[in-house]
């Protein structure tokens, strides 16, 4: 405590010279709010299936508002990780007679019924992130996405061109489909062999801690595959604590999973490029009530899996501190 | 508890004066079931995965064991106080949240924001407090309440001041340095790293006993939770020592708070739920009662032990990960059985 009130009280007074607020307006440069079109103002709802203050899906959430502005939509925005709560989510926006609707199918036979209402309502139905091999069935127009077990695999193929023999798969969330879905994928193109390692995502210690006894426990492992850019660096720091050689590969992105692959500290990273499957969900729809178009002709647009290097990070910086990488 | 206030006087005055052996006094302490849960967990694990003894290996488990039990610790004293909190696993988060984001926000240097985070935490702890005294609604319903408030300001806050979910880098800021020594460093002792948790750790659990077996404080918290008004009669300031038991759980939530900051220097603003009911199971497998009144502040420690060793163990073990968290539930649910039948024996050979 005493230390606490020293460095506390000499510094005090002064503000920070680095970094900060400060910083990030001098770099700051707003990006434009004006609509480029002018059809009605259409509404658009989108209803994920994602948890509270998820990265991944605060991008998907900028790049549908980027394009909403830009072809004078209104955007609307609910999520509930709970399929069932998802479904009535859908349904308040068929009561309320929006003009398209974006929909995740994570939950895919919770989600059918709803889906297909929609349909009969006259409502668009765009799918998007999870539920590529459904979609079309439901009576959706189109998805856009990545397939999850694609991405895994080539994850797999990456690690194998790295020359890699043992990983591990860290899933931050027992029980979702789509954790299990990659590292599976990854299992099936990676020579060598794959574990999984189940940790409390809402725990950062924890995972830590998870981590470096598994590293302890098994020095073999060269790899550490993470199903989330945030828990990269985690384990970043797990392998340093441990002793271990272990390189670092993420699935998504974030400004920290950058300045990883800058320094090197992260080997490589497989993005599914959340912005795009917002933004294009978005004006696809409005392109759909425009013109009758659809990209892709009904097949399913694909987003990912770009594999992000060191390469890329320097152009990556930027745009992920704004959040729309 | 009215039966053992109206047993209480003609036995009382003897009892303390009767000379009792050092087994019969060990036997009596609320934590004498956890030490033997621990030291189960402990030869359990040692026998059944290999990399477990190693000092490394040892160093991770008190890692995660110390931050588990620099929360276990407060709530364990709160819980001896007859109450709950379910708002301390957000409270942590929201902690490192306020600090990180009055950083970079005002471009301060970090320790201001680190002072202005005491502030808020402390602050939460006084309404949580205060607002259970008030209104004389239960613990559970108050911090339940706070929990979900605090959750939804964290995620609605860092929405609106960073413009994404979680905070912006302050690793680059001044004061960073100094701070992340304080609480997210390590220290080598003989080529063993020791984590400055850990030091926390122990320095709370050696706080906390003192207040509870040495001071007047320490007397108020059991009476307040063997029955408030009986307390109350006596004289002892029963508001005035709930309000100062949640604010020592603030205190601890800004301590892990900050570690959580400093270690990882971005924080994520959906972290932290769940973490609260650990801490409460870490409190009770170390002995207290769910009824309050009893228990103590190494106990609690042993519980955060036990955790640690039994969620790390299973890893070291390298047991199929699907099993995971049934293997941590059996663990826990044996240990504290282990723990209830020990406090039995030794109450009936007492």
């Amino acid at each position: 405590m005493i230390a606490a009130t020293l460095a506390l009280a000499v510094p005090l007074a002064g503000c920070s010279s680095t970094g900060g607020k400060r910083a990030e307006e001098k770099r700051a440069q707003a990006a434009g709010g004006q609509s480029a079109v002018d059809t009605p103002r259409w509404k658009f709802a989108m209803v994920t299936h994602s948890g509270d203050g998820d990265t991944f899906w605060d991008i998907v959430q900028n790049g549908a508002k980027q394009a909403a502005v830009k072809d004078n939509i209104e955007f609307l925005y609910s999520h509930d990780k709970e399929a069932g709560k998802q479904v009535q989510l859908v349904q308040t926006r068929i009561d309320q007679k929006v003009d398209g609707l974006i929909v995740t199918l994570a939950k895919p036979d919770a989600m059918k019924a709803v889906v297909q209402k929609a349909v009969r309502a006259g409502i668009p139905v765009i799918t998007i992130n999870s539920g590529q091999d459904l979609s079309k069935d439901f009576g959706a127009l189109a998805h856009i996405g990545q397939d999850e077990v694609t991405a895994g695999e080539a994850v797999g193929e990456e690690l194998n061109e790295r020359g890699r023999k043992k990983a591990v798969c860290v899933l931050h969330e027992q029980g979702n489909v789509g954790h299990e879905e990659r590292c599976d994928g990854v299992r099936k193109t990676f020579g060598g062999t794959v574990q999984n390692l189940y940790v409390d995502g809402t725990n950062m210690p924890g995972v830590e801690s998870s981590l470096e006894a598994k590293l302890q426990a098994d020095s073999v492992i060269d790899s550490i595959v993470t199903l989330g850019a945030p828990f990269a660096p985690t384990a970043v720091k797990a392998a340093e604590q441990a002793g271990s050689k272990a390189e670092v590969a993420t699935f998504d992105l974030n400004a920290q999973a950058v300045r990883g692959l800058r320094d090197g500290s992260i080997g490589f990273a497989v993005d599914q490029q959340p912005y795009l499957q917002g933004y294009e969900a978005i004006d696809l729809l409005w392109l759909y009530k425009y013109n009758a178009d659809m990209l892709g002709g009904g097949q399913p647009v694909l987003t990912g899996p770009q594999i992000l290097t060191r390469q890329d990070a320097a152009a990556l910086e930027k745009y992920t501190s704004r959040g729309t990488r | 508890m009215t039966t053992d206030t109206a047993e209480a006087p003609a036995p009382a005055v003897d009892e303390r004066l009767v000379h009792r052996s050092l087994p019969h006094r060990l036997l009596g302490r609320p934590e004498l079931g956890a030490v033997v849960g621990a030291v189960a967990v402990f030869l359990f694990f040692a026998v059944t995965a290999d990399s477990f003894l190693r000092m490394a290996s040892l160093s991770t488990v008190l890692y995660a064991s110390s931050t588990i039990g620099i929360m276990a610790v407060p709530v364990a004293l709160l819980m001896i106080g007859g109450e709950f909190d379910l708002s301390t696993g957000v409270m942590v988060t929201t902690s490192a949240l306020v600090s990180s984001m009055f950083s970079y926000r005002m471009t301060a240097n970090v320790w201001v924001g680190v002072a202005v985070s005491l502030l808020a935490t402390l602050a939460i702890g006084v309404f949580n407090g205060w607002m259970l005294t008030r209104t004389k609604l239960p613990s559970f319903i108050i911090t339940l309440g706070t929990f979900l408030m605090l959750t939804g300001l964290n995620l609605g806050f860092t929405k609106l001041i960073s413009g994404t979910v979680s905070t912006k880098s302050i690793g680059d800021m001044d004061g960073f340095a100094s701070a992340r020594a304080l609480f997210a460093s390590q220290l080598s002792l003989g080529g063993v790293t020791l984590r400055i948790t850990v030091v926390w750790w122990l320095v709370l659990i050696m706080v906390a006993t003192w207040i509870l077996l040495r001071t007047r404080a320490g007397n108020w918290i059991f009476a307040v939770g063997g029955g408030a008004d009986a307390a109350r009669a006596v004289g002892v300031p029963v508001a005035g020592t709930k309000i100062g038991l949640y604010m020592g759980v603030a205190l601890c939530a800004w301590i892990s708070g900050q570690h959580l900051l400093f270690s990882y220097d971005v924080v994520q603003s959906g972290e932290g739920v769940g973490n609260e009911l650990i801490y409460i199971a870490a409190a009770v497998i170390g002995g207290c009662l769910l009824t309050g009144g009893y228990g103590s502040a190494v106990g609690a420690a042993v519980g955060a032990l036990i955790f640690g060793m039994a969620s790390k163990g299973i890893v070291y073990a390298q047991w199929d990960p699907d099993w995971f968290k049934f293997f941590l539930g059996a663990m826990l649910l044996l240990a504290t059985l282990l723990n209830a039948w020990i406090r039995k024996r030794a109450e009936a050979s007492a």
